[in-house]
């Protein structure tokens, strides 16, 4: 089967009862890092079938992987899609670019700069971009350590990958 | 024990796996004791990096070889001498500047090689090497920033890095070695020709040294033997300290 991009899937590909129950459900599955996001909105699911949830690490030690996979499986179990399989993909490589543009709103409502391919981050607090990085790796693999020169405020900064 | 079904894919994700993952245990050791906790961070993180490209590299090893064993029983029930991973990455990590040094010959290696690896016939391997080169640029830069920063730095930062250079460099040539196996490997496509990018190596590594200000070290005699199982006596005290929970609680769970 020809692997889609998320929007496209969605609309093309899993137009059946069935998967827009699994999307829905999906949908209420917290990133365990970033709870504010859901694995929809990082990208992290790649295409939904009737009999298959297929997702895709972010970074390849990324340690949440696990908790990803345990947590859609319980999730997928108590609404009911036991027969639901969960597969995990490498390629294509996860991007940033897969992250939904709600899932960016989230991460800048809940302080982490978004990525952006722009030499410098705004202040998710004040929305300065006087601002600094600080660490190239910040609380996780995926984030970078970043200060803003005018609130003093450090933040992270989700780093284009 | 029964043969090994491909022998060569076997050997090449060994060799990629045991890498990455001796050079992640190493780095792990830093944990809690950098210069800083931004440091601290950076150097943890790398190393997550390539303990996750040893799980997916060793459990695909484990898939070659067709014997049941997955990545875990790889990694923590062979001894010394069945590992093949080369000899830079076993090395103590020194002070920071030695570990800096290290990172930057081997990160810079590996960026060059997974991107040939990209192309690699083997589906697994082109994938994992696809994903896991953007997380190796970022290695690559880091430590090319740190080796400019303290090279380029104090009397005692520059006195320290090429200390750390002189240390290593006698371990870059295996990393370019060509032995039986590996032509076999690149003959099959599964593998690089790893000889192919040795002098674009040399030149990145020599302007990250000029940025630096400092002076190429002397080419010793070069070290070989890690890709047979040959390797120095620090190997054994990283796999002591790495094995002995599994190996004293085996198929313990939490």
């Amino acid at each position: 089967m020809v692997k889609l991009g998320l929007g496209f899937a969605r609309q093309g590909v899993s137009t059946s009862l069935d998967t827009n129950g699994i999307w829905q459900v999906l949908e209420t599955v917290a990133d365990p890092e970033i709870p504010v996001v859901s694995v929809v909105d990082l990208g992290i699911v790649r295409e939904v079938r009737p009999d298959r949830v297929i997702i895709t690490p972010t970074y390849t030690g990324c340690p949440a992987t696990q908790v990803v996979e345990r947590d859609i499986r319980d999730a997928l179990d108590a609404a009911g899609f036991r027969d639901v399989a969960i597969e995990t993909t490498l390629s294509p490589p996860w991007t940033t670019e897969w992250i939904s543009d709600a899932g960016k709103a989230k991460l800048q409502a809940y302080g982490i700069a978004p990525p952006s391919s722009a030499p410098t981050a705004a202040c998710p607090q004040c929305g300065s971009t006087s601002t600094e990085e600080v660490s190239r790796f910040g609380s996780t693999p995926c984030k970078a350590q970043w200060r803003c020169r005018d609130c003093l405020e450090p933040f992270d900064r989700f780093k284009c990958h | 024990m029964n043969p090994v079904s491909d022998p060569i894919l076997f050997e090449t994700l060994l060799r990629l796996g045991d890498d990455s993952l001796i050079l992640g245990q190493r780095l792990g050791e830093w944990c809690g004791h950098a210069p800083s906790v931004e440091v601290d961070l950076s150097l943890a993180n790398m190393g997550l990096d390539l303990i996750g490209q040893a799980t997916h590299f060793l459990n695909a090893a484990g898939a070659a070889e067709g014997g049941g064993r997955d990545g875990d029983a790889l990694a923590f029930r062979r001894d010394v001498l069945d590992f093949r991973n080369c000899w830079l990455v076993e090395q103590p990590n020194g002070d920071f500047a030695q570990t800096m040094a290290r990172q930057l010959l081997f990160s810079t290696w590996q960026e060059m090689l997974f991107g040939h690896l990209e192309g690699s016939t083997d589906e697994t391997v082109a994938a994992i090497a696809a994903k896991a080169v953007k997380e190796v640029r970022y290695h690559a830069e880091l430590s090319a920033e740190w080796v400019v920063r303290l090279g380029d730095g104090t009397e005692e930062s520059r006195r320290r890095m090429q200390a750390g250079l002189e240390w290593h460099w006698r371990f870059v040539p295996e990393l370019f070695e060509m032995d039986a196996i590996a032509a076999e490997a690149a003959s099959r496509g599964i593998g690089a020709d790893v000889s192919a990018f040795r002098a674009d190596y040399d030149a990145r590594i020599r302007a990250v040294l000029a940025e630096a200000t400092l002076e190429p070290p002397r080419d010793q005699r070069p070290i070989l033997g890690g890709r047979r199982g040959h390797h120095g006596e620090h190997l054994g005290h990283i796999l002591a300290v790495m094995q002995y929970l599994p190996r004293t609680y085996p198929d313990a769970t939490w």
